[in-house]
């Protein structure tokens, strides 16, 4: 069960930290219970998004590497 | 009262003011120390906490303008070599000034952000910088040869109200 993103986000080729500064800007953007869906390269982003989502308190949907990008969505929830 | 209920009452109330903040004293003014901080300061505001930078001695390069300072002569002297952001050198393997570059060269060749950005984001993200008085008046630096982003300058007693409230603090 895939759900629609709200709002697509393109982190590619970003380091330390802007893929979390982008996401905290884009999550303003969406809804309460809306999703974002984002692409980045930044290896990091497997340990930091988790991360960034437990101290804000929003939800991973998913996160997922293939090849060399990785791809998560995030679901906002307050 | 029971002791265990006066206990537990002050437990809470010490919880109650420790807050979601981050309190950093930036003494560096180091490339590499002064990227960490950023990032530590911009990552953490970006993650809902607040935070408060507190510039002293060799870190008020980071929030210096490329102003000449000083007024007396030993003052004039250290102005020479004191750096802005764009100026300052790594820790390590400077070598004259050739570090910074191949650092700044190799730094944007990964697509890392720049540090006068990353302290143009820290401030857009809400960061709260401070310079510290005591040392401006030791190194002869005038709030006009600070950037206009300086909310104030404080003293340890700021810094250390500011500390005690914070869930983190660090010393960069």
């Amino acid at each position: 069960m895939e759900v629609k993103p709200d709002l697509t986000l393109d982190l590619k080729g970003l380091l330390c930290p802007m893929p979390v500064v982008k996401i905290n800007q884009a999550i303003k953007n969406v809804p309460i219970g809306g999703v974002i869906e984002a692409y980045a390269t930044d290896p990091g982003v497997m340990a930091d998004i988790p991360a960034w989502c437990r101290s804000t308190g929003n939800e991973l949907v998913t996160i997922e590497k293939q090849d060399k990008v990785i791809r998560f969505v995030v679901r906002r929830l307050k | 009262m029971a002791l265990e209920q006066i206990a537990e009452a002050a437990v809470t109330r010490s919880e109650q003011q420790v807050q979601n903040r981050l309190s950093m004293v930036v003494f560096s003014g180091d490339m590499d120390r002064l990227m960490a901080a950023f990032i530590i300061a911009t990552g953490a505001a970006a993650s809902g906490m607040d935070v408060t930078m507190f510039f002293t001695f060799w870190g008020l390069q980071a929030i210096k303008k490329q102003t000449s300072t000083g007024r007396s002569l030993f003052g004039r002297m250290l102005g020479v070599f004191l750096k802005d952001i764009n100026g300052v050198g790594p820790s390590k393997m400077n070598f004259g000034g050739l570090g910074r570059w191949m650092f700044k060269k190799m730094m944007k060749a990964h697509n890392v952000t720049p540090l006068p950005e990353l302290r143009k984001l820290a401030a857009e993200l809400g960061v709260r910088m401070l310079a510290c008085q005591m040392s401006m008046e030791v190194m002869e630096i005038r709030r006009e040869d600070l950037i206009d982003e300086v909310q104030d300058v404080v003293g340890v007693a700021t810094f250390l109200e500011e500390a005690s409230r914070s869930k983190i603090t660090l010393f960069i």
